[in-house]
């Protein structure tokens, strides 16, 4: 068993993905085998990029972890997302440009979270925020995905 | 092919001290933004790319990253190669660009690692 929530700063470019490296960390000490481990980190490392680019506050990186799953979730309170199968459309991007220099914007960052999740659960209101779900199932620790 | 070979194949400099030597190049992926990066699924491959920003290491260390080779003659900071020297992620630049380096690698036996490209109607390459 093992809970960790880390508060994401908005704007916080430097210590970009510093969480999601350290989750990987944590989790290879829980005994999460390398594969979901590497999967995990993915999924964290574009929710918590998305937070610190796109939630006007922040938001929190949430990661829970028991014998039969590893949930990840992310919440923030704003802006939220307009129409969500466009964000989630592959190459669509509202990255500002400075952030390609940096390599961020490719539009693909929903769409790996999804790729890395057994089960992914995203919703979003605009002037609430956006709250995305991801579930990886450790009972078929494969490589299937 | 050794890492030191890669080396003197793209007239590269190596930017850390982790001892290499016996390292071995077989498979690589290039590319600069770091979701692409990220949608590559084979472990223990180098990475190619022109961007020098502290989640390139990151990104590396997720996925297990075995070596990180920086083209178009970027430098990353010296904050950026202490980090991979802390995570043991060898690190090296060369001014060639990332086409030619691939090319070099290629001709020199460096094969694709699997990658997942877009899929999906409406999105994606058809063929
Ligand atoms: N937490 C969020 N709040 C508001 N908008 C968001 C949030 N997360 C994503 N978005 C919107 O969805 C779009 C697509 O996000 P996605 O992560 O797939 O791609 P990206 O961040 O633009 O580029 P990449 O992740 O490939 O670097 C973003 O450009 C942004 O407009
Ligand atoms: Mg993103």
């Amino acid at each position: 068993m093992l809970e960790i929530t880390y508060s994401v700063r908005a704007g916080d470019i430097e210590h970009g993905g510093t969480a999601s490296a350290w989750l990987k960390v944590e989790l290879r000490k829980e005994g999460v085998s390398e594969q979901l481990a590497r999967r995990a980190g993915v999924i964290a490392f574009e929710g918590e990029m998305n937070l610190i680019l796109y939630a006007t506050r922040g938001g929190t990186l949430h990661v829970a972890v028991d014998d039969a799953y590893i949930e990840i979730e992310l919440n923030d309170d704003g802006p939220g997302i307009e129409d969500l199968d466009l964000a989630m459309t592959p190459g669509y991007s509202t990255a500002p440009y400075w952030a390609a220099n940096l390599g961020f914007g490719a539009g693909m960052g929903l769409i790996n979270m999804e790729r890395n999740s057994d089960r992914f659960e995203i919703s979003s209101h605009l002037g609430e925020g956006t709250r995305i779900v991801c579930w990886i199932d450790r009972r078929k620790d494969d490589n299937s995905t | 092919m050794k890492f030191a070979d890669v080396m003197e194949l793209l007239d590269g400099e190596i930017l850390e001290g982790v001892d290499v030597s016996e390292m071995i190049i077989d498979r690589a992926y290039a590319a600069d933004l770091l979701s692409d990066v990220l949608a590559l699924t084979d472990e223990r491959t180098t990475l190619i790319t022109g961007t020098i920003s502290p989640q390139v290491i990151r990104v590396a260390d997720i996925l297990n990253v075995i070596a990180i080779i920086f083209v178009r003659g970027k430098r990353p900071p010296k904050s950026v190669v202490t980090y991979a020297q802390r995570v043991g992620i060898p690190v090296m630049c060369t001014k060639k660009t990332m086409f030619e380096s691939c090319g070099l690698l290629y001709a020199n036996g460096v094969r694709p690692c699997k990658n997942r490209p877009v899929s999906g109607p409406g999105s994606g390459c058809s063929k």
